[in-house]
């Protein structure tokens, strides 16, 4: 049996009388790619930030790689890390300076070696001496996933990881995260609207809707529960609040 | 890759500070903005002192007492923006949810705002004061070790007011950025940087005396003035600023967990 990496029990934001996420209870296997599917305002965001310790939940409690992220979030930190279209880089800063703080907060110790690499295998390599705000959408998206890769974590949290990219960069960067997956046995948690990418990297997916969790399950069992041929139908079935019963029954 | 977790890391620390030399290098306006300020108050100073001098018996005793003042009030100004509008930056590029997603800790980042500070004041400060001695056969170096007891202590209260700003800030979002512009200004007139405190209507000698700028302008008269050096001052200033530090640590500590109940850090804006 595969361990927990991530255990959330009885998760709730809310923000004096809005519900941002309301009683989630799920949980993450090590080596796992699991996706947290849902509409704008689903949610996703809100639990990724939670998790990171970034947004303090209004009841519930989280663990990440064993540590209560409530009271120890210190403890695990250096060993995950995130990007998010939602959280930007200094825009003055050069990426190889940007990238250069980083790996010094994240205490890597062979950072010119780990930059290097990381500007080979995500064809940033050309970018590093330019400023960060210079960049475009989709290089910009690439510094971000450098970023987080910079301490190999063994958790990674991914909000919209291709956004901005196009599909030949976006296939190549979901390739790259599927090796980085196979060969270091990370556990990748990701927020998506991209459901190709959903049904290619996932082996499991946590719909959400309205802030709860509707339904979860393999892409292939979510297929086959809503009898659809695509995650896009499903999604939509799921985001248009028909569950997979009604929507047997219906025209 | 990764070391195990400690509860302070002065790498995180130099870090941070590589990361605001890094933005001070790149712009050499706000290199020039942080001299151009405190220079032109010396120049207009260096002026008024030279006019006055003539005119003032009590001016031509020690007629450095105002460049002094305006050189060391600017160690607590430049001291208070070094830490809220380097602080602000991280706000501007929307990166406090990248830093805080990372194994840093709040009182790194506070410990590396405070370092910085201490750079751009040395830059911005240092320059007018070198400049003095050409424009004005003044040297304020001539005051000699109490100059270091003064430029500390108002460099540690320009901090707390810094810290207090930044909290504020991060609360209320960057429309009250502002306030590290103003804010210090609220004690300029309690400070006594230009004239002794005994001129404040008593009332307000009370409010001068809980502010360490008080304390220290008066420690600067006594030694130019006197030529005696106020250890009753200095310490006074000292423990007021011990509480000071204290209190603007708190505060921005206490928001910054506010922030992460409100989600603060990652939606800054105005």
């Amino acid at each position: 049996m595969s361990a927990t990496v991530i255990r959330v029990e009885a998760l709730t934001k809310h923000y004096q009388q809005v519900v941002a996420v309301e009683d989630l209870d799920f949980t993450v296997t090590t080596g796992s790619v699991c996706g947290l599917l849902g509409g704008n305002g689903a949610g996703k965001t809100t639990t990724l930030s939670m998790l990171l310790g970034l947004l303090l939940p209004s009841a519930g409690s989280i663990s990440v790689l064993g540590a209560d992220m409530l009271r120890e979030r210190h403890r695990v930190l250096g060993r995950m890390n995130f990007s998010s279209p939602y959280v930007d880089l200094p825009h003055r800063l050069t990426v190889a300076e940007n990238l250069g703080v980083y790996a010094r907060l994240y205490g890597i110790r062979r950072r010119a070696e780990r930059l290097a690499q990381l500007g080979a295998d995500l064809d940033i390599g050309d970018l590093m001496h330019r400023a960060y705000g210079n960049l475009s959408a989709g290089q910009k998206t690439r510094v971000g996933l450098a970023k987080a890769l910079l301490n190999a974590p063994e958790l990674l949290l991914l909000d919209e990881p291709t956004a901005s990219l196009d599909p030949d960069t976006a296939d190549r960067m979901r390739r790259y995260l599927m090796e980085y997956k196979a060969q270091s046995g990370a556990t990748v948690l990701l927020a998506s609207h991209n459901m190709l990418e959903v049904e290619r990297l996932c082996d499991d997916v946590i719909m959400m809707r309205a802030g709860r969790i509707v339904d979860r399950g393999a892409p292939s069992a979510l297929l086959a529960r809503y009898g659809r041929q695509t995650m896009e139908d499903v999604f939509l079935d799921i985001a248009r609040e028909r569950d997979a019963g009604t929507r047997r029954a219906a025209p | 890759m990764n070391g195990a977790p400690r509860a302070f890391s002065a790498g995180r620390v130099y870090a941070m500070v590589l990361r605001y030399v890094y933005l001070l290098r790149r712009s050499w306006p706000r290199i020039l903005e942080l001299a151009y300020w405190p220079t032109m108050q010396m120049i207009l100073w260096g002026f008024i002192t030279q006019f006055l001098v003539g005119h003032s018996a009590w001016l031509a005793q020690a007629s450095g007492v105002l460049l002094a003042g305006v050189l060391l009030w600017d160690v607590m100004f430049r001291g208070q923006l070094g830490v809220s509008t380097v602080f602000f930056e991280e706000m501007y590029s929307r990166n406090l949810g990248h830093l805080f997603a990372s194994p840093l800790r709040p009182y790194e980042l506070v410990l590396a705002l405070l370092t910085i500070s201490l750079i751009r004041t040395l830059i911005g400060v240092g320059g007018a004061a070198l400049l003095a001695i050409p424009l004005y056969h003044y040297s304020i170096f001539d005051m000699g070790l109490p100059l270091l007891a003064f430029f500390v202590n108002l460099l540690v209260m320009g901090w707390a007011i810094g810290l207090l700003v930044s909290a504020m800030v991060l609360r209320y979002g960057l429309g009250a950025e502002n306030l590290a512009w103003v804010a210090i200004f609220a004690v300029a007139p309690v400070s006594g940087i230009y004239y002794p405190v005994s001129v404040l209507p008593d009332w307000l000698r009370v409010v001068a005396d809980l502010l360490p700028a008080s304390h220290v302008f008066e420690g600067m008269r006594a030694v130019l003035i006197e030529q005696r050096f106020r250890l009753d001052l200095l310490v006074n200033a000292v423990l007021l600023n011990v509480v000071y530090l204290a209190l603007g640590v708190a505060v921005f500590l206490s928001v910054f967990r506010a922030a992460r109940r409100r989600g603060l850090l990652l939606n800054v804006g105005e």
